[in-house]
């Protein structure tokens, strides 16, 4: 089972009631496997027309009530924009799984991060954000499933797993059902039919003047619980370390094998790994700051969370950066050697 | 001396005075929903989506559960909807830039995975809101904010006649189109408006759709009588009346 199967299986086991999507590579094994599995649990699959279409017909089911997603790859999710924002304006929730390729345009199918300022700025139009995953493993990027559901359907917003080909391909051994599962308030805003209650409304429209405003500020006191509560963030050998790492998703696992072998030719090498990438561990970074005196982050893009270190390190120390774009991978000698480069002149200081 | 009721406010019809215009025939059409809804008894099971464009407060006048989607894509969140509640009846109420113009994909392949789903479009050959711009439904000759000239075939392409596209789809069982220009016109409009509604609630496999031919008196530039003559001289010649499917 690779990747792409496994976070697809893991949505049916959270409770996804319906897939819609639309294929694109690197990520068609994922509506292939739902094509086959959701008709067997008795939910819905369907292939879309588009994939505005998709990401409308799971505005639809979340409208009702049902827990659904999409899945794509970064033209793909381009496109999305417009239903994703909708989605947030009209408090909805929604999963979806942008398993990364290289951009921009129709750049190439490689694996790539260049997707991050797109799921972390919100992405589409207007003031909202989308909560963003960035799983590192299969076993992760399962695991991460539900938690999607569960934040999406407490917070009611979007969520958004950030994947990437590499992770969509590869085969790990995972154990389904590891992540412990929330209680969830009652739908009670669903379009269910207006039963012995008042109509129901799903909207994004306020046109009354300071209406929008209002709605705003209920949106940001969302955002704002969400910062304060969901942050996860690994930090690895990161007590003793002279020199920081800051990667995510895949690029940190690279970082991770970078970091074992620095520490073995005794260089104090340390990694941390936001897998929230909003909300972003901002304070775990600032409080790293503190301590240290040199941050390297390593994307597979040519810079995009190295903004959001920069902001959480405020000054503090210097944030360097290393990345590769366009399906470019770092290699673990890479890494090392930037390490190695790093850490002399800073010792010297 | 005792009264009679011969005429009232059906319920799901809300008591509040609408946003539109004197003389538009939204109006006429979001009753003749609410009577079609009542009649039937399917208020407690019915959710309607609302496009963007004059009838996006929708919501407000019909009263039951509703959405208000991205222009244009009411029939795929329709199919979500409908995909995952087979027991509820779901309608669409769109307009021509929302269903003719940037909705054209969404439409024809709702219809050809004939999605249950059931249509209501209202053509009134201008982009409404937005200040009476061009739709793909103004018919030649027509001036709006965006062919000042009147619309030319050769610059601007001739009106499309979506409904009688989607009558080529074996998805969609159910193609009528008529008119609110006249009593008798907007009788038979109930009568297509109730027959595409029965046939979701009696799960007819396939898309059922009423296009209504709708006055814009304030972008047509006339009165509200002018208006309804220029529906029945005018629009009825490039869109004729009648059922085209089922």
């Amino acid at each position: 089972m690779c990747g792409n199967e496994a976070l697809a299986e893991a949505a049916i086991i959270a409770g996804c009631d319906a897939y819609f999507g639309y294929p694109i590579t690197p990520q068609n094994e994922i509506p292939a496997y739902m094509s086959k599995r959701m008709p067997e649990e008795g939910r819905v699959f369907v292939q879309s027309e588009s994939e505005l279409a998709a990401i409308n017909m799971v505005f639809g089911a979340s409208a009702t009530g049902k827990r659904s997603m999409t899945t794509s790859s970064s033209p793909g999710i381009s496109l999305m924009q417009e239903g994703i924002s909708y989605l947030a304006g009209a408090e909805l929730p929604a999963v979806m799984v942008n398993v990364m390729r290289g951009g921009p345009g129709l750049g190439n199918i490689a694996p790539s991060q260049g997707d991050y300022f797109q799921a972390t700025r919100g992405g589409g139009h207007g003031d909202y954000r989308t909560i963003a995953l960035g799983p590192s493993t299969v076993q992760e990027l399962v695991d991460c499933m539900p938690l999607a559901f569960d934040l999406a359907d407490q917070y009611r917003m979007p969520v958004i797993i950030l994947a990437d080909g590499i992770l969509g391909q590869m085969m790990e051994p995972i154990v389904f059902n590891k992540t412990p599962r929330r209680s969830l308030p009652p739908k009670d805003w669903a379009l269910t039919g207006a039963k012995d209650r008042e109509q129901n409304i799903v909207r994004s429209l306020w046109l009354p003047e300071g209406s929008l405003e209002k709605h705003n500020y209920k949106l940001q006191a969302k955002y704002d619980q969400v910062q304060k509560n969901e942050v996860i963030c690994e930090q690895y050998q990161v007590d003793d370390a002279e020199i920081v790492v800051i990667a995510y998703g895949v690029a940190a696992r690279i970082v991770r094998s970078a970091v074992n072998k620095a520490r073995k030719e005794g260089i104090k090498a340390g990694l941390i790994r936001p897998v929230t990438l909003w909300p972003f561990p901002t304070e775990q970074i600032a409080k790293a700051a503190d301590e240290l005196n040199i941050f390297l982050v390593v994307e597979m893009s040519m810079g995009q969370m190295v903004e959001d270190v920069k902001l959480a390190v405020a000054g503090k120390t210097p944030v360097l950066f290393y990345g590769r774009p366009g399906g470019g991978i770092p290699a673990v000698d890479q890494l090392l050697e930037r390490i190695k480069q790093l850490i002399i002149p800073a010792k010297k200081q | 001396m005792k009264m009679k009721t011969i005429f009232e406010r059906t319920p799901t019809l809300k008591n509040y005075t609408t946003h539109y215009c004197p003389g538009c025939g939204h109006g006429i059409a979001h009753r003749l929903i609410a009577e079609t809804i009542d009649e039937l008894g399917i208020h407690d099971r019915t959710i309607g989506i609302a496009p963007v464009g004059c009838a996006v407060l929708a919501y407000n006048y019909l009263d039951v559960d509703m959405v208000e989607v991205a222009h244009g894509r009411a029939p795929a969140v329709a199919t979500g909807m409908k995909r995952t509640n087979p027991d509820k009846i779901i309608f669409s109420y769109q307009g021509d830039g929302d269903l003719a113009a940037i909705g054209t994909g969404e439409i024809i392949h709702a219809a050809h995975r004939g999605e249950q789903i059931t249509v209501i479009f209202i053509n009134n050959a201008v982009f409404g809101m937005t200040g009476g711009q061009m739709a793909p439904t103004t018919v030649l000759g027509q001036v709006t904010a965006t062919t000042p000239q009147g619309r030319d075939a050769a610059n601007e392409g001739y009106p499309l006649q979506v409904s009688e596209l989607l009558a080529l789809l074996p998805g969609a069982i159910y193609v009528e189109r008529c008119a609110l220009s006249s009593p008798a016109q907007i009788r038979k409009a109930k009568k297509a408006v109730k027959h595409a509604f029965e046939l979701q609630v009696d799960g007819a496999q396939g898309l059922s759709l009423v296009e209504l031919l709708s006055s814009c008196p304030v972008y047509w530039r006339m009165t509200p009588a002018k208006s309804m003559e220029w529906i029945e001289n005018e629009m009825t010649k490039v869109f004729p009346l009648g059922r085209l499917k089922g």
